[in-house]
């Protein structure tokens, strides 16, 4: 493939990164996927909406978080100059509020009246329930029965601030799932509905706009290291389920040739033991189509979706953004993974070693963090997303170490 | 030939001066065999189209019934190879009924699209309807079935509006099929006075049939809609009889293709009395 001039011109006007992205929805939705594309292009254009999105950013979610040195990391790896993108001392706690602060901005814009989403972890759930409280609009998450089951700290968070949690009971009752259910809900009720995706995927206008949202991150960390060491840093490792929180840090960075990108996805039980035994749709997956986009898919021969699997509820998705799979294919982005047992390990190192618990999803980075540190100059400047907090992950990772709370 | 199938029947319909029943179920459902006997079954039992769903993990817009045959089907072993050689099984015994394979893209995508639509045609394949296919994404599927002389049905719903409409039609074959709500398969139905308000408004912009589906569940029901569209689509009626014809393993009982089949005849007879 031939290296484009700029990997931050996508996606073109259909929505399409390359290959992959489009609008693959049903009849129904598309006129409103039309008025949430045109309405978005208006606000980003409208200095009071930037101005509005910039201070609730800072008074509300607390932003800029620190770029953190993590220095004892840094001496006991004994390579890399280690940072922490600190997106989990945002309010709610995960890098999900930048982007649901910016949708809810929009959907207000528009008019609507009512917000649904899907929610894995939580996180994103949690993020949606709170800045519906902040802007008194009733919300609805769907949220796998299983995930459900493995995250109750965070369905009572939802329910606190006044959400109703609808439990997902088809297909594997995961996150994939959950997303059907809110499309089948949005189908049902367009008029009045805005639905407010948590990951960067899903239909045109959605990759790029969540990514937009979330692309604070990069920003402040270019500013930060420039600030802390006078330089870009030389990688940024982030996580990847539908692949938020990575593009988020890495766009900003996209057309700086001297900056490694590294992106972990779930490996599960290993990817050796087949598609539903992890959620690392780049590296065992192919193209196909689903929930809006084409995008790198975890399916079997005749294109049917797997449920995949990982201890984290919040990678635990068949796909992955349309912007990450062609960065894979492009190049730019190199895309690894993490087992379940190595981000356990991780969990647990981070917690003693920084006093920081990672959330199950971040600690996937922090995997390819320890194995790639040692091997570099201490000149070396590394960033891990730290993306969100591992307090929601306590009674798993317990379980898994066979604790009984 | 087969891309003439769908026309030469609307046109016998209008001849007859009534209008058609477009009945669906899913390819597989429970499992092979109790599949292609309903399907075989289906042309005698007053089916005037067959609307044949392909068998998918994630349907996004269908509702419970629709989804819990896909699974049934999946899990029998339902596959798109399959699904063609149930079509190729009545085409053995029927050369006039249509058949309408009904789905979502990523299976066909995974088929490979020229393949697909070789394969299809040659099994008698007459047109598709694939959900998460809109107008702006036409030359994936749309095009390249049209250039391949297979039909390719759209969906018009109630928030396609005026503008939009000529956009929906402009590549549209066949038929016209409107879905009355805003919704998913099986959900409530609409009036049958915004159904008449509908077609009416579809037929100013295109000369196409129109069928109108989602929702009817009798053949009451079913009758209304023969009144003013040109044909009726029944879908998770016809498949939660197939679910109840259950027994509780999950095989089917001994008069599950006979209950199936009476109850398509039950609708047939509504829709061909409805302008009676």
């Amino acid at each position: 493939m031939t290296r484009p001039n700029t990997f931050r011109s996508g996606p073109d006007e259909r929505g399409h990164f390359g290959i992959f992205g489009g609008r693959f929805v049903a009849e129904t939705l598309m006129p409103l996927i039309l008025d949430v594309e045109r309405a978005y292009s208006d606000a980003r254009a409208d200095p009071d909406f930037e101005g509005d999105l910039k201070t609730r950013l800072k008074q509300y979610v607390g932003r800029p978080n620190p770029l953190y040195f993590a220095e004892r990391m840094t001496r006991e790896l004994g390579g890399a100059k280690i940072f922490f993108k600190r997106e989990e001392l945002n309010h709610t706690g995960a890098h999900k509020i930048n982007n649901c602060i910016g949708q809810i901005l929009l959907a207000r814009r528009m008019g609507k009246k009512r917000i649904i989403a899907e929610t894995g972890a939580g996180q994103h759930g949690v993020a949606t329930a709170t800045v519906c409280a902040l802007f008194d609009m009733p919300c609805v998450i769907y949220m796998g029965e299983v995930d459900i089951a493995r995250q109750q700290p965070n369905v009572f968070r939802m329910k606190l601030l006044g959400a109703e949690v609808r439990s997902v009971t088809s297909g594997a009752r995961t996150l994939k799932d959950a997303m059907n259910d809110a499309l089948r809900d949005w189908v049902t009720n367009v008029a009045d509905t805005y639905y407010l995706i948590g990951t960067a995927a899903g239909p045109h206008p959605y990759p790029m706009m969540v990514r937009d949202f979330q692309s604070v991150i990069g920003e402040e960390v270019k500013a930060q290291m420039q600030e802390q060491e006078g330089r870009l840093p030389d990688s940024i490792v982030a996580c990847i389920g539908g692949g938020s929180n990575a593009i988020g840090i890495f766009h900003p960075f996209l057309d700086e040739p001297s900056v490694k990108l590294i992106g972990v996805e779930a490996a599960g039980h290993g990817l050796d033991k087949g598609p539903d035994d992890h959620a690392a749709s780049i590296a065992g997956g192919r193209p196909g189509v689903l929930h809006g986009n084409r995008t790198y898919l975890l399916q079997d021969a005749d294109g049917q979706i797997r449920d995949g699997h990982s201890i984290s509820a919040g990678l635990d998705y068949p796909g992955v953004g349309p912007e990450h799979a062609w960065l894979h294919d492009s190049g730019r982005v190199e895309y690894v993974s993490a087992t379940d047992d190595e981000t356990l390990k991780a969990f647990q190192y981070c917690s003693r070693t920084e006093g920081i618990l990672p959330a199950l999803e971040s600690a996937h980075a922090l995997v390819e963090v320890m194995r790639r540190a040692p091997t570099l100059s201490p000149e070396h400047l590394m960033v891990l997303c730290l993306s969100g907090r591992g307090d929601k992950d306590i009674f798993t990772v317990a379980k898994h170490l066979g604790v009984s709370l | 030939m087969s891309a003439e199938r769908i026309a030469r029947r609307f046109a016998r319909l209008k001849a007859e001066g009534r209008a058609g029943l477009v009945a669906f179920i899913t390819a597989g459902d429970p499992d092979h065999e109790t599949s292609r006997a309903i399907l075989e079954g289906l042309p005698e039992a007053g089916a005037d189209v067959i609307e044949l769903g392909m068998p998918f993990t994630d349907p996004m817009a269908d509702g419970p019934a629709i989804q819990a045959a896909g699974l049934r089907a999946l899990k029998a072993g339902a596959t798109t190879v399959h699904t063609l050689d149930l079509v190729r099984a009545l085409r053995a015994r029927d050369d006039e009924t249509p058949v309408v394979l009904m789905g979502y893209y990523n299976p066909i995508h995974s088929y490979g699209v020229d393949r697909f639509l070789t394969d299809a045609k040659a099994a008698g394949v007459d047109g598709l309807i694939v959900v998460d296919l809109p107008p702006e994404e036409d030359e994936e599927l749309c095009l390249p079935a049209l250039k391949a002389g297979v039909n390719f049905i759209r969906l018009a719903t109630p928030t396609t509006d005026d503008k939009r409409l000529p956009t929906v039609l402009r590549n549209t074959s066949g038929f016209v099929y409107y879905v009355s709500v805003t919704g998913i398969t099986g959900a409530a139905s609409a009036g049958d006075a915004e159904i008449a308000i509908a077609v009416e408004r579809l037929k100013r912009h295109t000369d196409l049939p129109v069928a109108v589906g989602f929702g009817i569940k009798t053949p009451e029901q079913a009758a209304a809609v023969a009144r003013t569209a040109d044909a009726a689509v029944v879908g998770s009626a016809i498949v939660n009889r197939v679910a109840a014809g259950l027994d509780g393993d999950g095989l089917p009982k001994p008069d599950l293709v006979e209950d199936v089949l009476g109850f398509v005849r039950d609708l047939a007879a509504g829709v061909r009395g409805a302008r009676g």
